[in-house]
This record gives structure tokens, sequence and C-alpha cells, in this order.
């Protein structure tokens, strides 16, 4: 491979999650979009349930702070200004619980804003 | 990374005054045994988490005592350690700036009752991050990170609580490679810190988003130990050739990863009042960082 090839290939990984960040604004499909409630202290709703291998947006919506919404175990979290919508894209999902919590400090409840993704097998 | 989970069968039980001591023969603490020169023997305790103005019965229904008792019991050390240092969380967190002030004024004023001359404190995410610092700073003084050197031994205290988001943040990283740059590679580190460098459980938010960028800097160096807190119970672990020990809280104990489905504040439990809270004593014996555990029960 050509230096100039392999360079091309070094600047696109740095990019990457970059795209992932713009990927997250996109809605060219993403599939199902759910939109969730960010207030201090919990997310509305608390239970979110796709099917495996399903395309999943998450649509955060927060009224008092920037809340974080991170599911650790897709490598997946958004900071959710208030008053702005914003659009997390998930990755291909597999069958599982996953965790989700509000990893952004916001106060005395903020070790209660937790929420599940349920992914059920087809 | 390699990464080694030191397992409780490390740890020799020994029977202390005040309570439980767990002498840790640890993984990140016995490599640093060779003699680092320059040094000299000390010991210093680690307080942590003490969530001044925590009101909820069910769990601590004596609020007031255990820091008391920590503190009573380390004025009654034989020896004494060279200095005291609260490993941040000083404070339950509040929406009210006043009391915020209050609570972190009340810390100061009964911490003073340590016989220890020198007393350190930082902030955990209680204290600072609903502010970014503004009333701990006010209070306390200082700045959220900086570094003191103790016979021999480089402290370096890094804050990853004074921003909503658990991070360092680069300007904190670029501090810190500033720090170390030509600090001998053999020298003595101790990183003391309020949440986990290292991605313990994020699931909990247990973990500093850029903590591995520390880790990487501070892996060039040979005799690293940090010792932190924020989840509440005793838990040791390795990232290569770094021991990274948390302290109890003198609150509360959480639950260890695995024992529960979400993280949980465990309940008091009135046959053994004060289970599960604690403080530490750390050795310093030739540069090397030898942690004692002691339950304020």
């Amino acid at each position: 491979m050509q230096r100039r090839q392999l360079a091309c290939l070094a600047g696109l990984a740095l990019l990457a999650p970059i795209g992932r960040r713009l990927q997250a604004a996109s809605t060219d499909g993403a599939g199902r979009r759910i939109s969730i409630a960010a207030t201090r202290f919990s997310f509305s709703p608390r239970e979110i349930r796709a099917v495996q291998g399903e395309k999943l947006t998450l649509v955060l919506s927060s009224t008092d702070f920037v809340h974080g919404f991170s599911i650790p175990d897709l490598n997946a979290r958004i900071d959710a200004p208030p008053g702005k919508a914003v659009e997390l894209v998930l990755p291909v999902l597999r069958e599982g619980r996953y965790a989700c919590l509000c990893d952004n400090f916001c106060g005395e409840g903020h070790d209660t804003m937790v929420a599940t993704l349920w992914v059920s097998a087809r | 990374m390699e990464i080694h989970h030191p397992d409780r069968r490390d740890f020799v039980r020994l029977a202390g005054l005040g309570g439980l001591i767990v002498a840790s023969a640890l993984p990140g603490c016995a490599h640093l045994a060779s003699p680092a020169s320059g040094t000299k023997d000390f010991s210093f305790v680690q307080l942590s988490d003490v969530h001044w103005g925590y009101g909820n019965p069910k769990v601590n229904p004596e609020p007031r005592q255990s820091l008391m008792r920590a503190i009573a019991a380390v004025n009654a050390l034989e020896v004494q350690p060279d200095f005291v240092v609260f490993t941040g969380d000083l404070t339950q967190t509040t929406d009210d700036p006043k009391l915020r002030r209050a609570r972190l004024r009340e810390v100061k004023e009964i911490a003073s009752g340590l016989k220890a001359t020198r007393v350190r404190f930082f902030a955990g995410e209680h204290d600072a991050s609903l502010d970014r610092g503004e009333a701990y700073l006010e209070v306390f003084g200082g700045a959220l990170n900086y570094t003191f050197d103790h016979n021999g031994v480089h402290f370096i205290v890094l804050d990853n609580t004074s921003q909503p988001a658990p991070v360092l943040g680069e300007s904190q990283l670029d501090w810190l490679k500033t720090d170390l740059a030509g600090r001998p590679k053999d020298a003595p580190i101790v990183v003391l810190t309020h949440r986990p460098l290292f991605a313990l459980y994020p699931q909990w938010d247990w973990a500093t988003r850029d903590g591995a960028a520390a880790i990487e800097m501070l892996a060039s160096h040979q005799n690293v130990t940090v010792f932190y807190g924020h989840i509440h119970h005793e838990h040791h672990h390795m990232t290569g050739h770094i021991g990274h020990h948390s302290a109890m809280s003198l609150m509360f104990p959480l639950s260890p990863v695995g024992t529960a489905p979400q993280k949980t504040q465990l309940p008091w439990d009135e046959a053994q009042p004060f289970k599960g809270l604690g403080w530490r004593t750390v050795d310093m014996q030739k540069g090397a960082a030898r942690p004692l555990e002691h339950a304020t029960a």
C-alpha cells in the first residue's frame, strides 16, 4: 500500500468520532425513532423496547440541564442540552438488556436517572 | 493494556483497634519495594466520601457519627500520620449555594479537630460539579488540581469532578504531561483523585471518560499508585504496573459491581452499625505505598 493511501486511512480513522457525531444528528435510514424526555432526575420512558437487528434512533429532549444519555455497552452517548432535541443513532442491536444512564452529574438524584433498553430476539 | 484483578485472598486480615484492619499485600504496592533514593518513610491517612448533609436514616441513622469516629480513631493512632487527605465528596450535593458553603465550612471545621498538622482536601462531584468548584474554592482556597512533594514522594491531585461530565479535560492532561516531563522514571508518584481513572464500571458512572489518557502518561513511570474514592467500598485493580485503590466511605456503602442489578446504597445494619464504612492509612516505605483499611464500626 502506498504511503499516501496509508496516510489517508489514518486520517479517516482520526475523523471517525466526528463521523459518528454527525451520524447521531442524521435520521436518514436510521429506523424507528423514540422520543425520550430528560428531566432531573428521570428519563421518560424509563424502559425502551426493541428487537434484535432493529435500527433505532433515540431523540433526547432535556428541560433543565445538559443531561448525558449513555449506553456504555453500546459505546453510545450524547449530551442533551436544554431546549434542543438531539438524536442518538444506535448501532445494530443484539438481544440483551442494556443499562442507560445520565452520565453528567446533575444533582442529588443523579444516581436515579437511569433507564433500560431491552432488546428481544426476533 | 494488561489488567490484573487481585482478589481478597491477596490481603492479609488483622484485628486492630477501632475495627477490622486489612493489611494489603497488593500488586501495585509491593512492586514499589525497591529503595527509592531520597525518600523517607512516613504514613498518611485517606478519608473519603464524607457526604456531610446526607439524610436518609434507613441508610445511615447516625450521619454525623462516622466522621467523628474516624477522626477520633486517627487521633488515637500511636504514630500520627504526616498528613490526612480527604479524597472528595466532602458534602452531599445541594442546589442551594448557601447550604453547600455551610456544609463545606462545617467539614473544614470538624477536620480541624485532627491532630495531624497537615490536612489536605480536594473536591468530589457532590462538592463541585454543580458550580464548577466555586463554593469549594471559596471555602478551601488553593486549586482543584495540584501537586505537592513529601519526603521524596511526588503527589498529584487530579480533578475529575468539577465539570458535570466525568472528565479531566485537555488542559489538565496537558498540565499533567508537563508535571511528569523530566521527572525521573523511577521516582515514586502517588495520584490522588476522586473517580476511578480506569473504566471500572461505566454502567454505574464509575469511570473517567478521558482517564485512559492520564493512565497512559503515568504508565511511563515505574512507581505509580492511585488512591481514589467515589465508589464507597474498598476495591483494588491494576492497569499494567499501576495499582488503583478505592477507599470506603464515611457515610454509606455502595454495592460492589455484580452484587446488585443497580447501584445501591446499602441499608443500615442494626446488628452491625457503621458496617461497610471506614478509612485508610497508607504506609510509605522506601517509596512503596502500603494501604491499611480501618473499619469505622
